[in-house]
């Protein structure tokens, strides 16, 4: 078995089970009232532009369609592009963890002599914790993505894919910019053109004297050797062009075989994700070009449990995942709990299968359980990721991996039991019945059974059941 | 045409008012109902919870038990979604390529009451009498995994009397989700009291819906808050008529003879 994404290291795995963590964001009501009003702009946003595209299903069955191809081949086309991006002037680095990437990056900005780097939005530093790390070896990263700006001079994490600032509303965002931002005027308002006008004139500073960028890559192009990110606000093309050195760190995943594959990803991405029917910036590049753009380009390949995820045949579709986070935006789960009591920084839907799959299921055990299987999630994503059927899956691996017997394992094999015999089926019916005496509406039950009651009343049992009623007839 | 009730356990126990309506209402339709014996669950609780194994002979027993007819209906879209989904994916994880064939052909001849009502015996006026202000809440798995579609809704903008309203955000889950329910009381019950909300937004005397397991997260809840407003299985609805005793206010009476 492939080795899962190494603990201690990067952000994949919460302090405490997801009904704990949940409980608290659920007790905040500006939170609540923040992400309820995110996400439904979002979805309708998306809504309006998806219901443009008459050939949505389609786009959509062909996003699968070359997911499914790129992944049953990936060490191929992996290798297909490392040959690519080095015969166009780049290096290509193979980092199997966090651990390893995160070294990689140190001693290439060292190498670099610099000991600031400005970075663009990215999912990977994010999950092996690059700015903890570039930090520690005294190494100053400055996100410049307005709202992973945010998150960062508010010394927050992340807790949405794409909006990791949507949790926090313009009053809170003045407020970390008059306390964090190096420079800004403290007569700032909460408008959100002077809010980004701030935090403009501090980036502007930035880029313009800083030798050294990281990226992540929205997608690698096996054929060309070409690297793609695609953004809204432009600090990404300034990092992509401003600096001597360059360097991205990509998921394995994130390759894709030909150039002509990106035209279906791009008409699907922006419109799942921002509701836009094509992103602002779409930045592209292929190793280096003498005398334009950064003259030094690297290429950190990150496995970090990705293997150990391909290894598993119904498992292997969270792989297919381009980030765009429509699946969070439609869950009802995490409108109502937001990103944090995921405990990764892979939220949402997406988020109950691919961290625990990155980890390990066994330190992940509550993610699977963070969703009613309400199947939203897999009607938004634009590339069919079946996370229901997922979710489903790594719920009987987490019972699996579980070593000695639970309340619960011991309940529900006694519940199989019964349902398998209808004598004992009919006893135990004649039993609820029974309960109707004791249980006062459902009130004294039991945990876990209690939990029922902190919100609903339980019905009585009737007096007769339908089988009784149909032998009486 | 004779048709096989598979009552669902949660029917037959919690709310057999539902089955008794489905079979009252096909037999008022000119078919025949059979019940048949043996039957018990579908396995949907283990499955979903992470018990495949424990859940194969409750597959091998429910595929066997029906088999033997040519229709199955349930008044229930998530039992039937897990007939239809998940009991070969069961039972070829377990290795049982035999089972597998077998339950996905039994999985063809089950249907959902208004798939059942709307596409095999062609009816959307079933002749139902139901004086009631009623909003439809669509169940995720009636929507998602059947796609049942408007056909609950065709069939209730037929029934004489009743007042349809409909329901902000419905397609939103209400937050039963089975053991989610008790493994994340907090967060169902914060999407229970936004479902809640909706309903009550609307003015209706009843809430309806085709899962017995939904009304009964959604009814507890309503009867907590001592709102008044009644949460009455699809099948009741459609069951109740004109007739003295059968379209009153007690969703109980409305289908005793
Ligand atoms: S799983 Fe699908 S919907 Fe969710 S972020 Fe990934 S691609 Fe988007």
């Amino acid at each position: 078995m492939p080795a899962t994404a190494p603990a201690g290291v990067g952000q994949l795995r919460g302090e405490e089970p997801f009904p704990a963590a949940a409980r608290r964001s659920l007790a905040d009501p500006q939170l609540r009232r923040n992400l309820r009003h995110a996400t439904t702009t979002i979805r309708g946003k998306s809504a309006a532009v998806i219901a443009e595209a008459p050939d949505w299903e389609q786009l959509r069955a062909a996003g699968a369609a070359v997911k499914a191809d790129t992944i049953a081949r990936l060490p191929e086309l992996l290798e297909q592009l490392e040959a690519k991006v080095t015969e166009a002037g780049g290096v290509v680095h193979w980092a199997a963890d966090a651990v390893e990437a995160n070294r990689i990056v140190t001693d290439l900005v060292r190498a670099a002599g610099t000991d600031r780097i400005i970075k663009v939005k990215s999912m990977a530093t994010q999950e092996i914790g690059l700015n903890e790390a570039l930090d520690s070896a005294g190494i100053t990263p400055v996100e410049t993505d307005l709202a992973e700006l945010i998150v960062q001079l508010g010394g927050d994490r992340p807790s949405h894919i794409l909006v990791p600032a949507i949790h926090r509303n313009r009053a809170e965002i003045r407020d970390i910019f008059l306390r964090a931002m190096p420079g800004v005027d403290p007569s700032l308002t909460d408008d959100p053109a002077a809010l980004a006008a701030a935090a403009r004139h501090y980036l502007r500073k930035t880029f313009l004297s800083t030798p050294v960028a990281v990226s992540g890559a929205n997608f690698a192009v096996a054929e060309t050797g070409t690297l793609a990110v695609v953004e809204s606000e432009g600090n990404g093309r300034m990092c992509l062009t401003l600096p001597e050195t360059l360097i991205t760190i990509m998921g394995v995943e994130k390759v894709v075989p030909t150039w002509r594959d990106l035209e279906v990803f791009l008409q699907l991405l922006p419109r799942a994700s921002t509701g836009e029917r094509m992103n602002p910036y779409t930045s592209m590049w292929t190793g280096v070009t003498p005398g334009d753009g950064p003259q030094a380009f690297h290429l950190v390949l990150l496995d970090n449990g990705r293997s150990a995820v391909l290894a598993d045949e119904v498992g292997r579709q969270a792989l297919w995942c381009i980030r765009c986070s429509a699946c969070l935006n439609v869950c009802p789960v995490y409108e109502r709990t937001g990103g944090h009591a995921y405990g990764s920084v892979y939220p949402g839907p997406i988020g109950a299968v691919l961290s625990p799959q990155l980890t390990g299921v066994a330190e992940n055990t509550s993610l699977p359980y963070a969703s009613t299987l309400c199947g939203a999630c897999y009607d938004a994503c634009p590339v069919k990721i079946d996370i229901p059927e997922l979710l489903v899956h790594l719920r009987a691996e987490v019972v699996e991996s579980r070593r000695r017997p639970t309340a619960e394992s011991i309940a529900m094999a006694a519940a199989a039991h019964t349902m398998d015999r209808v004598g004992w089926y009919e006893a135990a019916q004649r039993a609820a019945r029974l309960s109707r005496l004791a249980g006062r509406r459902g009130r004294g039950l039991p945990p876990p059974l209690n939990g029922w009651t902190v919100s609903r009343d339980l019905p009585d049992a009737p007096a007769e059941t339908f089988r009784d009623w149909w032998a009486r007839r | 045409m004779r048709i096989a009730l598979f009552v669902t356990c949660l029917a037959d126990t919690m709310f057999p008012q539902a089955a008794k309506a489905t079979v009252l209402l096909l037999e008022r339709l000119g078919h025949e109902v059979v019940f048949p014996d043996g039957q018990t669950c579908c396995g949907q609780m283990h499955i979903n919870t992470g018990y495949q194994p424990e859940a194969v002979p409750l597959v091998r027993r429910h595929a066997r038990i029906f088999d033997a007819y040519d229709v199955i209906v349930a008044p229930s879209g998530s039992c039937v979604g897990t007939v239809r989904q998940q009991h070969a994916m069961v039972a070829r994880r377990a290795g049982d390529e035999r089972l597998a064939s077998l339950a996905e052909s039994v999985a063809a001849r089950t249907y959902e009451l208004s798939e059942l009502l709307v596409d095999v015996l062609g009816v959307t006026d079933v002749g139902a009498y139901y004086p009631h202000r009623v909003t439809y809440h669509p169940t995720c798995h009636s929507l998602r995994v059947l796609r049942v579609g408007d056909r609950p809704l065709r069939l209730l903008r037929e029934v004489r009397g009743l007042g349809l309203v409909e329901l902000p955000a419905a397609e939103q889950c209400c937050g039963f989700g089975g053991t989610f329910a008790l493994k994340n009381a907090d967060t169902s019950t914060a999407m229970l009291a936004d479902k809640m909300h909706h309903v009550l937004s609307t003015g209706a005397d009843v809430c309806t819906a085709s899962d017995s397991s939904c009304l009964m997260h959604i009814g507890g809840g309503l009867s907590r808050l001592r709102t008044g407003v009644r949460a009455v299985h699809l099948a009741e609805i459609l069951a109740s008529t004109e007739q003295p005793g059968t379209a009153g206010a007690q969703s109980r009476s409305a289908v005793t003879r």
